[in-house]
């Protein structure tokens, strides 16, 4: 059944028009089922960490229960299982990225965590003395941290490209930056604290026309759109699996196996080593070399179950879907006097961060959480974007394909009550 | 959790709207700065210290109605008190806001009972105690901003 009115849709009418029987998928996460505070439990801070299907609660809980075991050491049954599933996870993400090789696809613990790495590894070998890396304002503390280390260390300079009003990054700007001494641009493909999407093809593109590689930090990417590394021709790609409905604990490291090769490892440890004697270290190939240690192996297979469950559904039907959410939501929000949104970039994610003249942000999310209404309020590790827009904090409501048109209204009901409780 | 209503008191929706003492004092004899990086709270708190009391006090800062509502109270409360006091109504307040079982010292909290709720919201707590720490760091003399981390 599929309605014609895509408002509607949303809502009490089980099938969308993208496509999405979403009436079912909610049921495949049963946390949904849920109440807080003795309200049904609206959750709406995906960009924070997003909610499990039970597919991925199952691939943890069969590999704890049927094959735990070490990987890639062992002769035994269970490890060469274990080692399999996680093998085959990385095969997964390498498919959900379509990169080239497997072995471009590093498990590390997060988004952060792959930041770190290639700004330890890359950065140590290729960043020195008044060399510069460039960042937008619109970055995470995570990507911002890691470059301030690294730039201290090196004597280097961290540039950052302005945005405008809307919350778009400035490409003129952003062109005239680029220049003899950038080493690197590292910049989020999504906006986590205004939802603004990156215009990651073009910012790609000037970047390597100078010789000049690009990471991009693609947490709240990866989740909610098709991300083709290959097409986008990114030279490392980053995200976390327990946004993309997988466990915490693991993330991925896309990286071009040309530049991952002349890396320097991130660890050392086991795993990640050829030959060791006291006097010299064989490092091991790609991409062993950066996982030093027992890896997370749950993790990989959980986040391994997680793309194939994303994958099934589609996320061209899950960016439609979350983007028919975010429209009926800017409309919604538009209409409440004296709420104004945060980021309203041509091109957005279904993540609405919102001040209001009657109410801080952190009481927002105290009354919307005695209704139920899990939101997301201060800085969300953006401090310097908050200070480009003259705000301590917002409010942020973030959307995912398991999320109504209900629960939307069941948000502009809450904020209703904020209202009422300090008119 | 409690009922909203013991939370958005009244006197403590008053206070946010209207804050006591909402100025820097520029005859401050002792000054604080106090973050909560989590939220962003902030609030700067001015002592004027005469003869062991505390002959005026001030704030500025922004954050939600909690923290602002908890700041306004605490001047208001040990204004004209002698500093011996005003750490007297800082552990009575700390009580309040960490011991959910405890017995209250009700004489010395007086309209401060109003915050009694935020101890049923675990989130809310380092944003009504914000201010105390950092009037506790101004009469300690301390340079270091206080954090709630």
């Amino acid at each position: 059944m599929t309605s014609n009115n895509p408002a509607e849709s949303l809502g009490a009418t089980p099938v969308s028009s993208s496509g999405l029987d979403v009436v079912r998928i909610r049921e495949d996460f049963p946390i949904l089922r849920r109440t807080v505070n003795g309200h049904p439990l609206v959750y709406l801070d995906n960009a924070a960490t997003s909610q499990k299907p039970q597919a991925v609660i199952d691939a943890l809980v069969n590999y704890y229960t049927t094959e735990n075991s070490n990987v890639h050491r062992g002769v035994h049954t269970l490890s060469q299982e274990a080692t399999e599933d996680y093998e085959g996870a990385r095969s997964k993400v390498r498919r959900l990225l379509n990169a080239e090789k497997d072995e471009e696809i590093i498990f590390v613990r997060g988004t952060t965590e792959g930041i770190n790495l290639v700004a330890q590894s890359f950065g140590r070998a290729n960043i020195g003395q008044d060399d510069e890396i460039l960042i937008s304002c619109l970055e995470h503390h995570s990507n911002i941290v890691p470059w301030q280390i690294i730039c201290q260390e090196r004597g280097a300079r961290l540039r950052v490209v302005p945005i405008n009003d809307a919350g778009e990054l400035l490409l003129e700007e952003y062109e005239a930056m680029l220049g003899p001494r950038t080493k690197l641009v590292s910049m989020l493909h999504i906006s986590n604290a205004l939802g603004t999407i990156n215009p990651v093809k073009q910012i790609i593109e000037l970047a390597h026309s100078r010789g000049i590689p690009v990471l991009l930090d693609g947490a709240q990417a990866a989740p909610h759109m098709p991300v083709d590394v290959r097409d986008l021709g990114c030279d490392f790609y980053v995200f976390s699996g327990h946004k993309l409905y997988g466990p915490t604990g693991i993330g991925i490291l896309y990286g071009k196996s040309s530049l991952l090769n002349d890396m320097p490892p991130f660890q050392g440890g086991g795993d990640m080593i050829k030959s060791v004697t006291i006097e010299k270290t064989l490092y091991n190939d790609l991409p062993y070399k950066f996982e030093a240690g027992t890896p997370n192996i749950a993790g990989a297979i959980g986040l391994g179950a997680a793309v194939d469950y994303v994958t099934n559904i589609g996320l061209e039907s899950i960016a439609a879907y979350e983007n028919q959410l975010l429209e009926y939501g800017t409309d919604c929000l538009n209409t409440i006097e004296g709420l104004r949104l945060i980021g309203t970039a041509e091109k957005k994610a279904a993540i609405l961060s919102f001040v209001m003249d009657q109410a801080h942000p952190h009481d927002i999310g105290t009354i919307l959480d005695s209704q139920g209404i899990a939101i997301r309020t201060g800085h969300h590790c953006t401090q310097p974007l908050m200070d480009r827009f003259g705000i301590p904090a917002t409010a942020r409501a973030s959307m995912s394909f398991y999320n109504t048109k209900d629960e939307v209204d069941a948000l502009v009901k809450g904020i209703d009550r904020v209202i009422e409780v300090f008119s | 959790m409690s009922d909203l209503g013991d939370l958005y008191q009244e006197i403590l929706l008053e206070h946010n709207n209207r804050p006591k003492n909402f100025r820097e004092l520029e005859d401050a004899t002792a000054q604080a700065d106090g973050f909560n990086p989590l939220c962003g709270d902030r609030v700067s708190l001015y002592l004027k210290v005469e003869d062991g009391c505390v002959a005026d006090v001030g704030f500025q800062g922004s954050g939600c109605a909690i923290s602002r509502a908890s700041a306004s109270m605490l001047t208001q409360s040990i204004k004209g008190q002698t500093v011996a006091r005003a750490q007297e109504i800082f552990q009575a307040f700390h009580t309040m806001m960490t011991e959910p079982d405890a017995e209250l010292d009700y004489d010395t909290l007086g309209d401060l009972e109003t915050l009694a709720g935020v101890i049923d919201y675990p989130a809310r707590i380092k944003c009504a105690i914000l201010a105390w720490h950092t009037m506790v760091s101004a009469l300690d003399g301390s340079s270091d901003p206080v954090t709630t981390e």
